[in-house]
């Protein structure tokens, strides 16, 4: 569903990524985990068309990205500058449904469906700045998912948010995420959470950077915050990934249980 | 807090206008050239019933009106184009650097010689005055739009002009209604001096002049009065317009007002 083969991208002269190379399959959830400063967003504007990589190239549904592709939604970390503050949260969440022609009493269903998608019904009139972080971050998730995406890329969504919040995300977008079948591709700096969430994990070097691993998760579908960590599989690929972002070299006895 | 500074502004107003009163009964000041307060004030008040003052009021705040509503419709467009279009600014930056600093009545002289329609000539000037804070604060305000605010709309898949329009106008929007409140100020001022400067049939401008010429100093700066408490009531409506329309503003900036 999504190529991404040797991208490449500079800033002037400073190579940020070096030859990356991921896939995901449709209804696939991967994570992308990396050190702060490794290319992560770079990445992930690249791959919604947002920046022209140097090289390499990025296929959705077997076509280059070369403008900014209409199936594919993007949440950003802050999502306090991503919504906008002169809008109720039902009119940030319908605004880009103006994209799918719709009209104004469809595109208000949709958001309200959406909402309510993300528990936050009784919201639907609220202003972002009415808003806890946590909230508004499901408002800029309900506004993806009204969109219909099949691609929904996120950009550490949830580095803004309290532990406790984080968590309640970290489900709610494992829900809506299996509820859609979209294909997710979820960048975070958080080891823990990239296993938790992730349905693969993928494990970016520093810059210049490429992929070190490319790990699947074996925990199956359904997650609990509480037994899924506590599971020796869960252990052993969290400290495995945890080294890998330290910049070790993969162990041989955890690659080959695969 | 909203009590306590009407308070004391009514305060300080009253002590100014008792001392004023106060001076002039010491026989101070020749009561011909500048008559007492208390004058001054009857003689604002005979104004409200003076048919050729009322016209001339009237006069003014039509030119004042109409040439604000042409300024915003000239200024925001023009301040929205050089925002967007860098390139565009770069090139008529050094044209506004060099006409800004002119005092705008220094272009009623050249507005007297292009119109010969007294409405035009006022008009124009306001429009000439009052457009330089609209534009600036737009060219500006538009510069400071959050990028990621403008990012998350193009992932969307919505051009250029949907971003200018959707989150680049209404993110500007607070600064440039400041703009055109300070406009709304500039162009009261720019009315009555074209018509001190200028003449013509009618106009508080010409009301003072004939006034002055009449010798009742008196009515002549009761009509100031009525002017600059026309300045003074506009502003404080547009500042009452913005804190409704721009809730959002404020409550994110976290002002306290
Ligand atoms: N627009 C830009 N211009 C120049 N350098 C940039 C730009 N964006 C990011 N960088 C640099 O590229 C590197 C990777 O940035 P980024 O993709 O944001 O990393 P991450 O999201 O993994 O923290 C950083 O060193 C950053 O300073
Ligand atoms: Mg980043």
């Amino acid at each position: 569903m999504l190529e991404i083969t040797d991208l490449v991208h500079s800033y002037g002269s400073h190579r940020v990524l070096d030859g990356v190379s991921i896939r995901a399959a449709e209804g696939e959830l991967v994570c992308v985990v990396g050190p702060s400063g490794c290319g992560k967003s770079t990445l992930l504007r690249s791959v919604a068309g947002l920046i022209r990589p140097t090289g390499g190239r990025v296929l959705i549904d077997g076509r280059p990205v070369e403008r900014i592709p209409d199936n594919l939604a993007v949440v950003f970390q802050d999502y306090s500058r991503s919504l906008y503050p002169w809008m109720t949260a039902a009119n940030n969440v319908a605004l880009p449904l103006r994209r799918r022609g719709l009209d104004r009493r469809r595109r208000r269903e949709a958001a309200m469906a959406a909402l309510d998608q993300v528990g936050l019904a009784d919201a639907a009139e609220k202003y972002p700045w009415e808003m806890s972080g946590g909230m508004q971050q499901r408002v800029s998730i309900a506004r993806a998912l009204a969109y219909r995406p099949s691609l929904l890329l996120m950009d550490e969504p949830f580095g803004s948010v309290d532990a406790q919040t984080r968590e309640d995300l970290e489900d709610l977008v494992l829900r809506v995420c299996a509820h859609h079948g979209m294909t997710t591709l979820l960048i975070t700096h958080d080891i823990d959470e990239s296993v938790y969430v992730g349905d693969r994990v993928i494990v970016l070097t520093r810059s210049p950077t490429r992929v070190a691993a490319d790990l699947p998760v074996d925990l199956g579908r359904s997650r609990d915050q509480i037994a899924t960590r506590q599971l020796g599989a869960f252990v052993r690929l969290r400290a495995e990934v945890g080294r890998l972002v330290r910049g070790g070299s993969p162990t041989p006895t955890v690659l080959e249980k695969h | 807090m909203e009590h306590a500074r009407v308070l004391r502004g009514v305060a300080g107003v009253a002590g100014f206008l008792a001392a004023a009163e106060i001076v002039g009964a010491t026989g101070l000041i020749d009561d011909r050239f500048l008559p007492r307060m208390s004058a001054i004030l009857r003689g604002a008040a005979e104004l409200l019933a003076d048919q050729e003052f009322l016209a001339d009021a009237r006069a003014t705040l039509a030119a004042w009106g109409l040439g604000l509503l042409l300024t915003v419709a000239v200024a925001v467009p023009a301040g929205l184009a050089l925002g967007a279009l860098p390139p565009v600014e770069r090139a008529v930056r050094p044209l506004i650097e060099f006409l800004r600093p002119i005092p705008s009545v220094a272009v009623v002289p050249l507005a007297i010689l292009l119109f010969s329609d007294n409405l035009h000539l006022r008009v124009a000037v306001v429009v000439y005055a009052a457009s330089w804070p609209i534009v600036i604060n737009t060219i500006y305000a538009l510069r400071d739009v959050d990028p990621l605010a403008k990012e998350t709309l193009r992932s969307f898949g919505f051009g250029p002009m949907s971003v200018l329009l959707r989150v680049a106008l209404p993110s500007a929007a607070p600064f440039i209604a400041t703009g055109i409140r300070v406009a709304a100020g500039t162009a009261i001022i720019l009315v009555i001096s074209a018509e001190l400067l200028a003449g013509g049939a009618e106009g508080v401008g010409i009301y003072i002049m004939e006034a002055a010429s009449g010798n009742r100093m008196d009515l002549m700066l009761g009509a100031t009065l009525w002017a600059g408490l026309f300045g003074v009531l506009s502003n404080s409506a547009l500042v009452a317009v913005e804190r409704r329309l721009f809730r959002w503003h404020d409550a994110r900036a976290g002002v306290a007002r």
